[in-house]
């Protein structure tokens, strides 16, 4: 009897569970999908190619889910080849959107760059640290194992334990970039997360480490680069040094599909800035 | 109602063979293109550099020198525990003793990571007075515990199965209870003992997700206090970013299939244990 009972009882929450996240659902999707005009959900089909860097896939990923689930008959492909593939697959019409995370180089003609957001990576060491800030060439010191000690960088004597991200991922790559460290740097972790690198930073008194800005919690000291300290506001003025853009390349001569053209104008719209921030990056509205 | 046992059956050995196969498909072109003795022997793996350089032999060393590490300091734990299961415990303790073993084998390896990277990686940095804990030796520590349910098990079956008698007429020519054990009892059951360090060594190789929250997972040559790359997870790490097609994503692979030939290996050796034990 008991055994009915518990069943019973078990059957009823669970119907419970599946009826919450029922309603959820449709009053979730209602609304984005009012939101965004229904005129528009008729007109626009087609297919829109993108192609190029690896950083950007967190931030590809919900912008596409969304323009996909407000446009119905609307397409949108990611692959993720690398920033300079991004810029030849545009200039060669092979994509209708190149995806870069950097800007675009003088001998890249014939291709004009729409940045999106910007991508701001924090260096974040043990709060009990006494190091405040370091410029971006010590960084790029302490990270290539040329300075091993923290009091050369004014901090207390011990040994600097460089932990990072594993090889191809976009904030190791945004990082390495951006202080000119490729192949050089000295990791003695390299972590598949962002959560991890925080958590590894925090419990070791002798960690530098890098993550994305908004990822950086209260257990984790963020440093100071040239005096700036990392925030939306710095990185959108360009203040903080740690930082890149993240590009839509398109052509100069060629004028976008349709579709095309909707995609880059939600993706810099006001709609596109929370999904933006969600994704890790800073959004410029 | 035989068709079905049939196609049941047919499933899982299904799965297996399309699980080999692939493996050696997309595992074999990397190891073309990179030749067979620069990738197993190579000392340096690069594998995102402007140049890269495929070479796994400090991971071949890490895996090898990691299980050999968690079966030294845990077959001699899992062995007296399933000896003090089986022989000596009164039936009370063995009762709370049996399942909280079982319940270790229970416990998820990212678990078994998580706890790892936040009380042994810290403990074992303090301890050594090393800049960082994530080590080779932190792996090894996690990698003893894990396999310990499967030792203790499967030992003390084996010294279950070993006939009263035996010890009996032991016993009864003036021997101890300990000496018994050690002089009649293992020896009888060393084949089931064997399979169970084999079955040991098994799980401690194919561990991933446990191995790389504390294993600090740079592709350095292995050494115990510094941070190491095992098989597995250098397939984990790398994986999810490789691109599509590439010599990176197909090196990955590559590996998996020598992982895969390590295993294949020690099922191999368990069988002829299992088989060794089953004809005496």
């Amino acid at each position: 009897m008991k055994k009915i009972l518990s069943l019973l009882v078990a059957g009823v929450m669970l119907m419970g569970l599946a009826a919450c996240g029922n309603s959820g659902d449709t009053s979730s999707t209602g609304s984005a999908g009012s939101g965004s005009g229904a005129s528009q959900t008729a007109e626009l089909s087609g297919t829109v190619n993108t192609d190029g860097s690896t950083s950007m896939e967190s931030v590809m990923g919900a912008l596409i889910e969304q323009f996909e689930s407000d446009h119905s008959g609307v397409t949108v492909n990611y692959s993720g080849t690398g920033s300079g593939a991004g810029v030849t697959a545009a200039q060669q019409g092979t994509a209708d959107i190149g995806l870069a995370s950097r800007d675009l180089k003088e001998e890249e003609t014939g291709v004009k760059s729409i940045t999106v957001a910007k991508d701001g990576i924090a260096i974040i060491v043990n709060p009990n640290n006494p190091v405040a800030n370091l410029s971006v060439e010590q960084i790029a010191q302490l990270a290539t194992g040329e300075i091993t000690n923290w009091s050369d960088v004014g901090g207390n004597d011990g040994e600097v334990v460089f932990i990072g991200r594993e090889a191809g991922s976009g904030t190791r790559d945004g990082f390495e970039s951006i202080t000119d460290t490729e192949d050089k740097c000295k990791y003695t972790n390299e972590l598949t997360s962002t959560g991890e690198v925080i958590a590894n930073v925090a419990s070791n008194p002798n960690a530098i480490g890098y993550a994305s800005l908004s990822a950086v919690d209260d257990t984790v000291k963020a440093l100071t680069v040239d005096n700036v300290a990392p925030s939306e506001a710095t990185v959108l003025d360009g203040t903080y040094k740690i930082q890149r853009n993240f590009n839509f390349i398109v052509s100069d001569t060629e004028a976008l599909s349709d579709v095309a053209q909707a995609f880059v104008d939600f993706a810099t719209s006001t709609d596109a800035s929370d999904l933006i921030a969600d994704a890790g990056a800073v959004p410029l509205v | 109602m035989h068709i079905l046992f049939l196609i049941c059956g047919l499933i899982s050995i299904g799965f297996v063979l399309f699980i080999s196969i692939y493996l050696i498909i997309s595992g074999i072109p990397a190891i073309r293109e990179i030749g067979l003795v620069d990738f197993l022997f190579g000392q340096t793996w690069a594998s995102t550099a402007s140049e890269p350089q495929f070479g796994i032999l400090p991971f071949i060393l890490t895996s090898i020198y990691g299980t050999g590490g968690a079966i030294l300091i845990g077959v001699p734990v899992g062995f007296m525990t399933a000896v003090f299961l089986a022989k000596i415990a009164p039936p009370k303790v063995a009762a709370v003793v049996r399942p909280a073993v079982d319940l270790l084998a229970g416990i998820p390896s990212v678990v078994y990571g998580l706890i790892g990277m936040m009380v042994l990686v810290p403990a074992i940095r303090e301890l050594f007075n090393l800049p960082d804990g994530a080590s080779l030796f932190a792996a090894i520590i996690v990698l003893a515990v894990m396999i310990l349910p499967s030792i203790v098990s499967v030992s003390e079956t084996a010294l279950k199965a070993v006939p009263k008698e035996y010890e009996e007429a032991s016993l009864a020519l003036g021997a101890t209870e300990v000496e018994t054990y050690f002089r009649v009892s293992v020896p009888a059951a060393k084949s089931g003992i064997a399979a169970s360090i084999v079955l040991g060594i098994g799980r401690a190789i194919g561990e991933a997700m446990a191995v790389i929250m504390v294993a600090g997972n740079v592709a350095n040559m292995p050494s115990l206090f510094s941070s190491v790359r095992f098989l597995t997870t250098a397939v984990a790490s790398e994986m999810s970013y490789a691109a599509v097609g590439s010599l990176q994503q197909q090196a990955l692979f590559s590996i998996a299939l020598v992982l895969f030939l390590f295993i294949m290996l020690i099922n191999v050796i368990l069988n002829m244990l299992l088989k060794w034990k089953r004809e005496k």
